[in-house]
């Protein structure tokens, strides 16, 4: 008996709730440094506000022991150019990092400078980032001296993917024969985020697991006044939670699955969880937070739940290092993420086309496969069991598939490029676009309010978070130390409580899935492939009618469905920042993936610039700033870290 | 066949078993149960009885619950049937499937 159905049948009744339900409760608690949302720049922000001796609360939706996107894993620490093996000026490389339009240079910055310190704290903390076992002795990027792997990705390129604008930079990256850059390590992530709940506990951070935070409070309750706490739900037992702060960091990641949802497969669609569900821009934007480039979101790739890839669904065989072979085992002009290529994840558009034409011609038979018996053994067991034993949710993969017979050594791994199609056009995400917009001290434009990760505009990746989660906790602490007692507001607070706990007064109605996938149909109508001013308004007109219409019917029958209904609430208030974001931008943008069938000029010079969006006196307020904003990145940050004293050395 | 008790039923949630316990291995520790962020299982009511899965529809397949589990062969991985992979024997060409 372990299915619900299974119980059902056994006892002829549902169980009970296995939690006290404890609605309507609160509970208060006080923080000089609140962190909310515990993932990885939550406990790094958390970590790093502690050591300052301060009283410190985090507050995380799951259990902070392995949730968020990197709870799992992690096996790319992806950009640290500081490190010993590395072949890069720290600083040159965070320009280069940021030579990319509408990119964080702030962020960027701060993970060049600092990330290789945050990887050696967590050595300190108990994670493994370096081969000490000699299981790979002899493994390409792998120095002796240090025993540091480093990784093929980006060994000559800075991103994800090749998209040199001009033919002439094309050739370049094609004939590009200057050294590796050295600049990705591959480490043992799974061991990491038990090693940062673990510290955590150590310097004393408070933490509240299964809470879900649910709104900001401001001083008098003023939207665009100082951020004094937040309110959250324990989503076990319903319980209403009040913190204070003195300051506060926003930690909860970007959006989720806003385009689409697959409601059997509800978990799962798009790569990251489902708790990381666009709550923090959702409250950030109610309480009068400046948001920038919201107006970006691409075509989800990966994990839509009606697919079958890579990451959260059930393996690919087009990992890092792994030769790509045809059904007759004809080897395949991609990019193999390898050191034989210049690190990228996908292929050039031409590339792909390419092939698509050699298979429609019959020169290529499907399906691929991953030629894993190909590959030198140790270079196999580096991409087999480090790179994809450690990498998020792929260590489980690789289990299965072991335990299931599947030998890399003799079996070629089945690739589903090609037969499962592309994603269409209306299948979207926003997860690494919009988001707060912050200071060089990673202040977001409200007085008490931090942020990191990808919470931020424009985010990175893993070791982006982490250091932008111990910069933004030393910068917390140092505002906590010299503001005076936050106080909140008692209306503001039974405001939000009467907000949060509708759903739970309903029994009947409409459940959060159908409200998920009403929301999401509107944006595939209306905010996607084909934008025009009047399908933008259909838009909004659509999503105030679900807030004036169903969301009004929105039931949950336990403390767990509020949350997910909760989340579903955000949704649509992203949904909506998004189409008021995009009705700003009067123009099309290729590095946005922003087209306007009414504004149909690509890039004009007068539009190379970030528009920002926040709610003031509840109305929508577009302001603009220039591309790099942030000024000569290594100045700014020099300015204001004079202080900074490296690697932790602190008990 | 025997006769038995029937119920009027919804439909199943599905996939509705992204894991599957053992009951002669699990102690009912609930290690799985902390460590999933989406909170897909309960404890069993009965004390030392493998959890329940009460939302295997948020599953994010993420495998935590499996990779933590102190107990070797407690919890396996159980892929929606179109989820699971395929590989191909390179030598014979056999082609199998999780
Ligand atoms: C499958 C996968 C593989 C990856 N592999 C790599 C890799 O190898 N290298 C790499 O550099 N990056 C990798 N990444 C990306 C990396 O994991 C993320 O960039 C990183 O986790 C972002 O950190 P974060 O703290 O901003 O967000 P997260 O780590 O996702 O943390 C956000 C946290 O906020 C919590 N939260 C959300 N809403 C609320 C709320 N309302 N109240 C309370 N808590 C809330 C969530 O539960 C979550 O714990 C991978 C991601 C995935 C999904
Ligand atoms: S499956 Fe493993 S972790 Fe879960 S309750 Fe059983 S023994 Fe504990
Ligand atoms: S795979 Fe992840 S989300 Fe699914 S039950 Fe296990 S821990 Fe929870």
């Amino acid at each position: 008996m372990s299915t619900w159905h299974d119980y059902f049948k056994e006892q002829g009744h549902a169980p009970d709730w296995p939690y006290p339900i404890r609605y309507d409760q609160e509970q208060e608690i006080d923080a000089d440094v609140l962190v909310l949302g515990g993932g990885i720049a939550g406990c790094w922000a958390a970590i790093s506000a502690a050591r300052q001796g301060l009283n410190v609360v985090l507050v995380e939706k799951g259990d902070t022991v392995r949730s968020g996107a990197g709870g799992p894993g992690c096996d790319h620490w992806c950009n640290v150019p500081a490190n010993p093996v590395s072949n890069v000026d720290t600083d040159e490389w965070a320009e280069h990092m940021a030579d990319r339009p509408y990119c964080n240079g702030i962020g960027i910055q701060i993970q060049c400078r600092e990330d290789y310190d945050c990887l050696l704290e967590l050595e300190q903390m108990g994670g493994k980032i370096r081969d000490t076992g000699d299981e790979y002795v002899g493994a390409q990027g792998r120095d002796e001296k240090t025993k540091f792997m480093i990784s093929p990705r980006y060994t000559r390129i800075h991103s994800y993917f090749p998209v040199p604008e001009t033919e002439a930079e094309k050739e370049k990256f094609r004939k590009s024969e200057h050294k590796l850059s050295n600049v990705v390590i591959r480490v043992w992530g799974s061991t990491f985020k038990p090693a940062l709940k673990k510290e955590c506990k150590r310097l004393g951070v408070r933490i509240f697991d299964r809470v879900v935070v649910t709104s900001l409070l401001t001083e008098n309750g003023v939207q665009g006044a100082r951020v004094v706490g937040a309110t959250g739900l324990n989503s076990r037992t319903g319980e209403f939670m009040i913190f204070k702060s003195k300051a506060a960091i926003l930690a909860t990641a970007g959006s989720g699955s806003m385009w689409l949802i697959s409601t059997e497969l509800g978990g799962y669609c798009n790569m990251m969880p489902r708790t990381v569900s666009g709550d923090g821009t959702a409250m950030a934007w109610r309480a009068g937070a400046e948001l920038t480039t919201m107006e970006n979101n691409g075509i989800l790739r990966i994990a839509t739940g009606y697919k079958h890839k890579w990451y959260t669904g059930a393996g690919d065989a087009s990992y890092e290092n792994v030769p790509i072979v045809d059904a007759n085992g004809k080897v395949l002009p991609y990019p193999i993420q390898g050191w034989v290529d210049w690190g990228a994840m996908v292929p050039f558009p031409e590339v792909e086309e390419a092939v698509r034409e050699k298979i429609l011609k019959g020169e290529y038979a499907l399906p691929f496969y991953g030629d894993f018996p190909a590959m030198p053994e140790v270079e196999r067991n580096a991409t087999w069991n480090l790179m994809l034993g450690e990498e998020s949710t792929t260590k489980v993969i690789i289990k299965t598939f072991s335990n299931a017979g599947y030998d890399p050594s003799r079996d070629l791994l089945q690739s589903y490029r090609f037969i499962e199609g592309n994603s269409l056009p209306q299948w979207r995400e926003a997860s690494h676009s919009g988001g707060l917009l912050v200071d060089w001290d990673l202040k977001t434009t409200l007085d008490g309010l931090y942020a990191a990760g990808m919470q931020m505009f424009a985010p990175e990746d893993h070791s982006y978070a982490a250091a932008t989660g111990r910069y933004a906790g030393r910068k917390a602490a140092a505002y906590a130390r010299q503001v005076g007692e936050p106080k909140i507001s008692g209306e503001q607070v039974a405001l939000e409580k009467a907000r949060v706990y509708a759903p739970v007064k309903r029994s009947s109605g409409m459940e959060w899935k159908e409200l998920h996938a009403g929301i999401a149909r509107a944006m595939q109508y209306y905010c996607s492939e084909f934008k025009t001013e009047s399908l933008l308004k259909m838009g909004l007109g659509t999503l105030r009618r679900i807030e004036e219409e169903s969301v009004p019917l929105l039931f949950a029958l336990d403390p767990h469905k509020l949350m997910r209904s909760l989340e579903d609430l955000s949704l649509l208030t992203h949904a909506q920042i998004i189409i008021h974001a995009s009705l700003a931008r009067k123009a099309s943008s290729t590095p946005l993936n922003f087209h306007r069938i009414d504004y149909p000029a690509l890039d004009p010079p007068e539009w190379r610039k970030y528009l920002t969006i926040k709610l003031e006196n509840g109305k929508v307020k577009i302001g603009e700033l220039p591309l790099a904003f942030w000024g000569n990145m290594k100045k700014q940050y020099e300015a204001r870290n004079k202080d900074y004293t490296g690697v932790y050395k602190g008990k | 066949m025997t006769q038995e008790k029937v119920s009027a039923m919804p439909n199943v949630v599905t996939p509705s078993a992204p894991v599957i316990f053992n009951p002669d291995i699990c102690d009912g520790c609930n290690t799985c149960v902390e460590v999933c962020q989406i909170d897909v299982f309960m404890p069993n009511p009965v004390k030392g009885k493998p959890p329940i899965i009460l939302h295997p529809d948020e599953c994010w397949y993420g495998g935590c619950c499996v990779i933590d589990c102190p107990r070797p062969g407690a919890i396996t991985f159980n892929w929606p049937l179109q989820q699971r992979g395929y590989w191909k024997n390179k030598a014979t060409g056999e082609v199998h499937q999780i």
